[in-house]
Parts: C-alpha cells; structure tokens; sequence
C-alpha cells in the first residue's frame, strides 16, 4: 500500500498522489516516509523533497519551510510553497540569497526569534540555491 | 407638470444608470466566482493545519509551558478588535453590518471596563469606525487595488497582530468579517483568533488520536505553527469576506437594475400621457379654432 502524499499551500491542493516513498527535508535532518510510518508532527526547513515510485526518484519539488504530517497511510505536507527544481531560476535563488543575507546581517544579534527567522530564511536561501544549481 | 424635454432627459439619464449598475452586477457576478474558487482552494491547508495543531494542542494542554497564543495570556483586560471590510461600496449593508457589528462589540466591551483597540482591515471599516471609535483605532490595512488575494497579504496582517501580542497590547483578538453563506446572504461572523479556539468537538468525534511523535519539541512547533494558523485564519477570512463582498455587490446591483427598470416605466408611463394630452389640447385648439370661423 503507497503512502498518499499530499502537498498543500495556503492557495491550493499543489499535489496529491501516492507514492512509494517521499523523502523529506525535516528541521534536524532528511527523513524518508514509507508505508507504515510511525505517526509524526515535523518542522520543515528549506530544501528538496523527492517523490519516489520503486526505487526511482519520479519527482523533486524545492519547499522554503512549512510542516508536515506523518500518519502509517499518508504523509501531508504543509508549506509555503512547492517550486519543481526544473522550474528553479539560478539568478532568482541567487538574488534570494543576496537578501537573506543583508537581512540576518541586519537583524539583531540579541533578539532570538528575529535571529532564529533570519537564520531560517538563510538556510532556505542556501538550499534554494543548491538546488538550482544540482538541477 | 413637467415638460417634455425634461422627462425625456430624466428617462435618459435613469437608462444610463441601469447600464451601469447591470455592468456593475456582471462584474460582480464574474468576481464571485474567482473568489469563490479562492476559497473552496484554501479549504485543505486550513483543515490540515487545524488537524495538526488539535494533536499539538492535546500534548501541551495543562502544561504550564503552553504557549500564550493558544492558551491566552489568562487576563482578558484588553481586546483587540480586527474588522474585515471591502476596500469599495455599492454593496449594500455589507460593509456597514461589519462596521455596526464591531461598533456595538466594542462600546459593549468599553461599558464592561475593558480596554479596546481596534484594527480595520479595508477602506469603508476604517471610515466608519474612524467617526467615533478613532482613539480604538491601532492600525489598518487595505488591499485597494489588488486584483486578486494572495496569502502574502494576509501575512502582514498576522504579523502586526503577532507583534501586538509579543509585546503585550492585547490579551484576547477577535476577528469580525462577513462570512459567504450564498449570493444574497452574507453573515456578519465574530472569530476568536487568540487564545487559539480548538475545534474539539470535532477531533473527538474523530476518535482517538493516533499518538504522534512531534520533531523538534511540542514548543518549537507550536512557536512556528500558531504565527502561521493566524495567517491562515486571516487569509480564510479575506477570502470569505472577498467572495461576500461580490456576492452582496452582484445583489444590491441586481436591485438597482430592478429599480431602475421600474423606474423608467413608470416614467415613461408620465411621459406619454403628457404628450398624448399634449395632442388632445392641441385639437381642441384646432376644432375649437375652426368652429369659431
């Protein structure tokens, strides 16, 4: 039985599909999700989730941060927004980046969430980026 | 009686408005439908996000490191009113029921001795509370301009209330907007937004809950989730609230046009009666003339 992987945003539905196995980027590290899952609440931190069908990755899709639910039937990721890496700009993830950094460079030390948030953003900006340039 | 020329001129210039107001309503009746698929895609990642943070919740609830955005800041001294209205008028009671609604809310709060501030979100709430409630009034928002909603409005939104909170402005946040029922009924609703109302009733009925491991920790997640479900909550209402506004602009048009049409019969009904005793005298006249001769 394929676990029901669904990809949701605040506007839509992106994706509902099941799949073999979906590997995705949690806050403390990748996380593959089979069938039969222990159940899950995760973080999520910028970086690739990858769909696959057997032992072949079907589909790649880049998420900025969000959250996701890992139940043994399905696995329900909710972010931001889900880009195809082949539809990834370079110069745009490079220009994200640019700005990541001069707001974490901006921001204040001292402030922990702000720093925690601008920190984020960088790590996604960098994800972002490798991402486009693996594509 | 009036003359001719001027019913003439009146019927024209009501002609004129009721190709107005049916445009205005064909608008309104295209917008309706965008927005309304608007809302009907928004739907899975509320319901989604609502299912996470019933888990969340049930894990952290009674633990006295809950934090305050779910659970409040366990005083309820001051309020913050957010009232969701349309940038536009022409649309009947719409924005004016909000506009009451929030007023009625805050004067009743005022009389008990609370605290209120208010923020509007759109054009027409925040004149009308500016006229009386103008010392309540900690900010607003207006999308004025923008074709269609998008989720990054909603943020800054979220954002300013969030902050808000941090500091510790409010203790308890009402949301106050027009939820889409139908075309020709729009429901003036009051949303609790913080502390965080939990759909219960719900997640019972559900059964019982799978266990769920939580990574990071119930805290981190909840300190990131709770900014996001207020987005979120936010956003689902501009978009009911967007849908409404068209819906009650496609009906209050619909009347016009309707009142309008009555209008011109009624009218044209004056204007000729006025011409036909027009020619009758002017006979009388002519035979009157001739029978003199």
């Amino acid at each position: 039985m394929p676990t029901a992987l669904e990809i949701v945003s605040p506007e839509k539905l992106l994706l509902a599909r099941p799949v073999d196995m979906v590997v995705i980027p949690a806050a403390d590290g990748e996380l593959g999700v089979l069938p039969g899952h222990a159940p899950m609440i995760v973080l999520l931190r910028g970086g690739v989730i990858r769909l696959y069908e057997g032992a072949q990755v079907i589909s790649r899709l880049f998420v900025d941060s969000g959250f996701a639910e890992i139940t043994p039937e399905r696995c329900t990721v909710l972010a931001d927004q889900a880009i195809p890496i082949a539809e990834l700009s370079k110069t745009a993830a490079g220009q994200r980046l640019a700005e990541a950094e001069a707001a974490y460079a901006a921001v204040d030390k001292f402030d922990n969430l702000a720093r925690e948030t601008a920190m984020g953003r960088l790590q996604s900006a960098h994800a972002m980026v490798e991402a486009a340039e693996a594509s | 009686m009036a003359t001719l020329k001027s019913l003439r001129m009146r019927i024209n210039s009501v002609k004129s408005t009721q190709k107005i107001t049916s445009a205005m309503k064909m608008v309104a009746a295209s917008k309706l439908r965008r927005a309304q698929t608007q809302v009907e895609a928004a739907r899975p990642y509320a319901m989604r996000m609502q299912r996470m943070l019933a888990a969340l919740a049930a894990n952290v609830a009674g633990s006295p490191t809950a934090p305050a955005m779910l659970v409040g800041t366990g005083r309820e001294q001051t309020h913050l009113l957010v009232a969701i209205t349309a940038d536009r008028g022409l649309a009947g009671a719409f924005n004016s029921s909000v506009g009451r609604a929030t007023r009625a809310l805050a004067l009743r709060l005022a009389a008990e001795g609370k605290t209120v501030k208010i923020i509007a979100v759109g054009r027409k709430g925040r004149e009308y509370l500016r006229r009386d409630l103008a010392h309540a009034m900690v900010g607003d928002f207006s999308f004025a301009g923008k074709r269609t909603l998008e989720f990054a409005d909603a943020a800054p939104v979220a954002e300013r209330i969030a902050e808000m909170f941090q500091r510790g402005e409010f203790d308890v946040c009402t949301l106050i907007y027009n939820r889409f029922v139908s075309v020709i009924s729009q429901v003036t609703t009051q949303t609790r937004l913080i502390p965080t109302p939990l759909p219960e009733a719900e997640a019972e009925a559900a059964g019982p809950h799978a266990v769920y491991e939580f990574e990071p920790d119930e805290e981190t997640l909840l300190a990131r989730l709770l900014p996001q479900n207020l987005a979120v909550q936010i956003y689902g209402a501009l978009l009911e609230s967007a849908a409404g506004e068209h819906g009650a602009r496609m009906t209050a048009m619909d009347n016009a046009t309707r009142n309008a049409g009555d209008m011109i019969n009624r009218l044209s009904l004056i204007y000729n009666r006025t011409r036909q005793a027009n020619i009758t005298k002017e006979l009388i006249e002519i035979i009157s003339g001739a029978e003199a001769v």
